[in-house]
């Protein structure tokens, strides 16, 4: 978690951003159905195509990029409600914690009140890093009960993902924010997303590379 | 000079002006322990002539009340001294407590020696502190008409002020100490007509708050003593598990830390502070000696209980003359089976004690329940006789029966002894949960029967469990015969008090090597919930109303029948619920108050159960606080719908699965029912409030629950699983 | 030695800046109204104030606590006079006592951001904390009885 010095805490958008860096699996849809229907408002800018177009490729990484958008490191901070949930069976969180506006939690229960800047040795200890949140209020970026479809047109839309125009842009964030590279390294007690870190990435770059298509 | 006179047969007042012109009252009352109540067992006389409870008033008017009972939350440090400002006369505001040092003198006179428990702190000591208060007025006013020259009965008082009205003369009370002191206290005082009462019976604001809402107030946790050391102890996990090989290399290399001391189930680390002893015992390495059961398991525990519901005769603790005739003749019979778990206390305060052992003597400081006990079981640890051994009684961080063990007393005299200097330990909530005395698990076979008609012609209940006293007996003196009843197992089961037709309630004890003990309600906290239960499935079965049916069957027990008409009044019952609510009640009389509860309820689509609303009422006889007995009766409610909905302690490999809260739950703010609590007014004897409290709330849960969705839930906790929607 | 400062008084303590500030709080400094109840941020009675802000003590570092201002329940007032000690007090809200400094530093925050707090308020505001005795509903009472009075003082 700390090789990830370049963290800045300058808007809470970015945090909607941290959404992309985490789903499931394709197909996968969560059960009790969909909870929100993202606006497919996506724009895909095609200079930034590095090759070829290659639906396909794009589709099947996206599909295995998704799994770590699913898993429960990243989901948990994701949910439809406004109420986190926790644990790898996505239980709504202890002490009724809530969302507030800016994704930080609200009065005497902010996220701050418990996480640290790190994690703390022991299971059961909140985890941490710096400016740990959910995304805000007004852009949620639900990542439970979406289909890996559905969570893609919705980094793709620029209305939800923060204003990020690009795919690229869209995933630059998940280089740089310790949010995201914390799944990876949860602390003690917690399960990590089922591909690695390096492994995402490469097929957020792939998807990027291929032209960026959504699953259905 | 000191007088003394007799207030009834074995009671008995002193009268001591001491050191700065305070007058103190000194009251010895009668006792008898509840050891020899339950099993014939005579323990020592109290020693005749001391006093058990001081009344002080000082010069200025102030009046101290010394308290011999352990404030854990139920309000006894104001609800004493409300007795004694009742009958003396003063006004409230003039009035504080005082917590008593460990004393005879202070024993409860249920118990023969200092308990705080079995809700009977103002049962036990309304009539004497009255009476004391009365004689100690008479003695007030008698100085006052000897110095003015005119008759006692012309006088009157008020707010700690003699009166004479003829003459318009008036004496505060503080200048009427010494003239006092040196009258012979009235052997039969007059007391207050109750239909004077201006404090008993009256909302009083409690003594203790202001000093728990600053920070001020001290319990076990916040004691300083100069030179004290702080401990934490990795103890054993194991059930009667045992410390194997240690290596203490690690933890002794850590700062602060100063000893490292061996106990049989446990290594203590002492250190400068908690920190330091708790990264101490993080650095420990401990084999354990597995204990005598290595695979005792929950699951082994249930077919143990079940297996001997079916096939163990067990003792019986009450029957009638024809079961078997009954049964054979009943048009329809009804069958369950009932479980419930262990469950942990579960104190805020995580076990604490703080000792101070010396050559010859001891002092050491704690939230406990048993002061008397404590002093005998800090002496026999330490080597140093028990009077001399000075015990000082702090706030307790919640009680419910857990600080009623010696555990915790024993470990922190063992390690100041081995130190040498005074120590707090200080448990973790890890060690409180896997080193409780649990609440019994009980399993119920259950089976009753109705005529053609619907009556009810026979109950027949079996409980499984351990013994508490068992365990608890060998501290008293005494063995618990396996020929023996132990009734804290299943009462409220045995003195059920619904007609029901011939009856039998057995007892087949079980000794599992789990510690049980007393846990808030004992025995009724799982007693009510199956009887209650079940009586609700008889009802449904002989196509009656819930209550009506409870009341057809309570023509002998008018508390019950009023308790639950208040409650099912005061919340609707019969009136519609919006749709997927459902209305559940249920009764338990314990500790001699009479507890009806209504709960309204929900559960959603995946089973998890909402609580909306519950009503109380109670009738507990002569209310002293009723402030206090609104906030026992939530409090108590609370304390058993958490049990219901969350608490369970399991069982593998021979230790406890649970650790903290995030595995032990709790009731939130965002869980909380609106309550309401209703008082049956009555001049019974009084009831407990601590406890009666508790009992009802899971079965008038699990009744709702029925009423809401139709699904009868016999085990706990109430598990959503069984609930969901398929 | 690490600089740390409570209710606006300066200490030096010596303990490990990874020491969580419950107990430097209650060792080194020797302010023992903030309760120890769990160690793992799960039931809230060491709930302080750093600058401003509600912090379970018992899992924060020392470090953290590092030029700012941690507020205690000894530093809420002088002498009990904050609206919420006084609610607390009027009500008669506390039982056993020992969660009520962890109850009423939350409730300092839930009033400062939240001038009339809803039921809904209240509850997603204090349900951080754990009042084994039941006293839920009363804080409720105190609660809105301190915002009626003017709330933060």
């Amino acid at each position: 978690m700390k090789r990830n010095s370049t963290f800045s805490n300058r808007n809470a958008l970015k945090l909607a951003l941290i959404a992309i860096a985490c789903f499931a699996l394709a197909g996968f849809a969560w059960k009790g159905g969909v909870t929100i229907e993202p606006v497919d408002g996506s724009v895909v800018n095609e200079q930034t195509i590095e090759t070829a177009p290659n639906p396909a490729a794009a589709m099947a990484a996206f599909n295995e990029a998704a799994k770590v958008f699913f898993s429960a490191r990243c989901a948990n901070c994701h949910p439809a409600s406004d109420v986190p949930t926790q644990g790898d069976n996505f239980t709504p969180h202890a002490q009724g914690v809530t969302r507030g506006k800016e994704g930080k939690g609200v009065y005497g229960m902010k996220c701050n009140t418990c996480h640290q800047d790190q994690n703390l040795e022991g299971d059961h200890m909140p985890p941490g890093v710096p400016n740990w949140h959910m995304p805000p209020a007004d852009q949620k970026m639900v990542f439970q009960g979406l289909t890996a479809g559905q969570l893609c047109r919705q980094l793709k839309n620029p209305k939800m993902n923060g204003g990020r125009k690009t795919p690229k842009e869209a995933i630059h964030h998940l280089e740089e924010d310790p949010l995201v590279t914390w799944a990876w390294t949860p602390g003690d007690g917690r399960s990590v997303p089922p591909i690695s870190y390096e492994e995402f990435m490469k097929q957020m770059n792939a998807w990027v590379a291929n032209g960026a298509a959504c699953p259905e | 000079m000191t007088a003394k006179t007799e207030l009834d047969r074995r009671s008995f007042l002193k009268a001591t002006l001491v050191a700065g012109g305070s007058l103190v009252f000194g009251l010895h009352l009668p006792s008898k322990s509840r050891a020899e109540e339950r099993f014939g067992i005579a323990e020592p006389a109290v020693a005749a002539f001391q006093p058990n409870a001081f009344i002080k008033i000082a010069p200025d008017g102030k009046v101290t009340v010394t308290v011999g009972q352990s404030e854990m939350g139920q309000g006894v440090l104001t609800s004493l001294p409300m007795i004694v400002a009742e009958d003396l006369d003063v006004d409230f505001a003039n009035v504080m407590y005082e917590q008593a040092p460990a004393d005879k003198a202070f024993a409860n006179p249920m118990m023969g020696t200092m308990v705080t428990g079995g809700s009977s702190s103002v049962k036990m000591f309304f009539a004497p502190l009255r009476k004391a208060s009365a004689a100690a007025r008479e003695m007030l006013v008698a100085a006052a008409a000897q110095q003015w020259g005119v008759p006692a009965e012309s006088c009157r008082v008020a707010k700690g002020e003699v009166f004479h009205p003829t003459s318009r003369r008036a004496a505060k009370y503080g200048t009427l100490l010494d003239a006092a002191s040196k009258l012979t206290p009235p052997a039969e005082p007059k007391l207050k007509d109750a239909k004077d009462f201006k404090i008993i019976g009256k909302p009083m604001k409690r003594l203790d708050t202001p000093a728990k809402v600053n920070g001020t107030g001290i319990f076990a946790i916040d004691v300083k003593v100069p030179g004290m050391l702080t401990a934490s102890i990795l103890r054993c996990p194991y059930m009667g598990g045992k410390v194997g090989r240690v290596d203490e290399a690690e933890a002794k290399a850590v700062k602060g830390v100063r000893a490292v001391v061996t106990l049989g189930d446990g290594v203590g680390i002492v250190a400068d502070n908690y920190w330091s002893a708790k990264k101490g015992r993080d650095a420990l390495t401990v084999e354990w000696d597995k204990g005598p059961n290595p695979n005792l398991s929950s699951d082994g525990i249930y077919k143990m209980f079940a297996d001997g519901a079916n096939n163990d005769k067990g003792l019986v603790a009450k029957k009638t003359d024809d079961l078997a005739g009954a049964k054979s003749k009943a048009a329809k019979t009804v069958e369950a089976v009932y479980w419930s778990p262990f469950l942990a206390h579960a104190t805020m305060e995580p076990m604490t004690f703080v000792a101070d052992v010396r050559k010859d003597s001891a002092e050491v400081w704690g939230g406990v329940q048993a002061q008397m006990m404590v002093a005998q079981v800090v002496g026999k640890t330490a080597g140093v006789p028990a009077d001399k051994v000075k015990v000082n009684t702090t706030l307790l961080g919640g009680g419910f029966g857990r600080r009623f063990e010696m555990d915790y007393v024993i470990d922190g005299t063992l390690l100041s002894k081995a130190v040498g200097k005074p120590v707090k330990v200080i448990w973790t909530r890890e060690d409180d949960m896997q080193g409780d005395q649990y609440r019994p698990a009980t399993y119920n076979k259950m089976s009753a029967g109705l005529d053609a008609s619907g009556n009810p012609v026979f109950w027949h209940h079996r409980v499984v469990n351990d013994a508490i006293m068992a365990r608890l007996g060998p501290g008293f003196g005494f063995e618990l015969k396996p020929d023996q009843l132990d009734d804290s197992a299943f009462e409220g089961a045995h003195n059920l008090p619904y007609d029901l037709g011939q009856m039998q309630i057995d007892w087949v004890r079980k000794d599992t090597g789990v510690p049980v003990g007393f846990w808030r309600s004992v025995g009724s906290s799982h007693t009510a919930f199956s009887t209650e239960c079940f009586v609700d499935e008889l009802a449904h079965a002989a196509g009656k109303d819930p209550l009506a049916f409870r009341l057809a069957t309570l023509a002998k027990h008018p508390r019950h029948a009023g308790a639950l008409k208040l409650a099912a009044e005061k919340a609707g019952w019969g009136k519609p619920l919006p749709k997927g609510m459902g209305r559940g009640i249920a009764v338990h009389e314990s500790f001699g108050s009479y507890v009806a509860q209504v709960a309204e309820v929900s559960v959603d689509n995946d089973g998890h159960v909402r609580v909306h609303r519950v009503v109380i009422a109670c009738d507990c006889g002569q209310v002293v606080n009723p402030d206090t007995v609104a906030a026992q009766m939530e409090g108590g409610m609370v304390y058993g719908l958490t049990a219901a909905l969350y608490g369970e302690i399991t069982l593998k490999d021979n230790r406890v699965e649970q650790r903290n809260f995030y595995d032990y739950k709790m009731l939130r703010m965002n869980e909380m029912p609106k309550c309401e609590v209703h008082i049956v007014p009555s001049n019974e004897k009084h009831g407990g409030v601590g406890e009666p409290g508790t009992p009802p709330i899971a079965p008038a849960v699990v009744n709702a629950i029925f009423a809401a969705t139709g699904k009868r839930i016999r085990s706990l906790p109430i598990r959503p699983e069984e609930l969901k929607q398929a | 030695m690490t600089r740390l400062s409570v209710n606006r008084k300066a200490y030096e303590v010596e303990a490990d800046p990874n020491t969580p500030l419950l107990w430097v709080i209650r060792d080194d400094c020797g302010l023992t109204g903030t309760k120890f109840g769990c160690g793992v941020a799960q039931c809230g009675s060491c709930t302080v104030h750093l600058d401003g802000e509600a912090r379970r003590s018992c899992v924060t570092p020392l470090k953290a606590a590092v030029g700012k201002e941690v507020t205690t329940i000894e530093g809420l007032s002088p002498d009990s006079t904050h609206a919420l000690q006084k609610a607390w007090i009027e009500v008669d809200v506390p039982q056993c006592g020992y969660c009520q400094s962890g109850q009423i530093m939350s409730a300092v925050i839930l009033l400062k951001e939240n001038k009339k707090p809803t039921d809904a308020d209240i509850d997603a505001a204090m349900s951080g904390i754990v009042c084994r005795c039941g006293t839920y509903n009363r804080i409720r009472d105190a609660i809105k009885k301190a915002a009626m009075n003017g709330g933060a003082k």
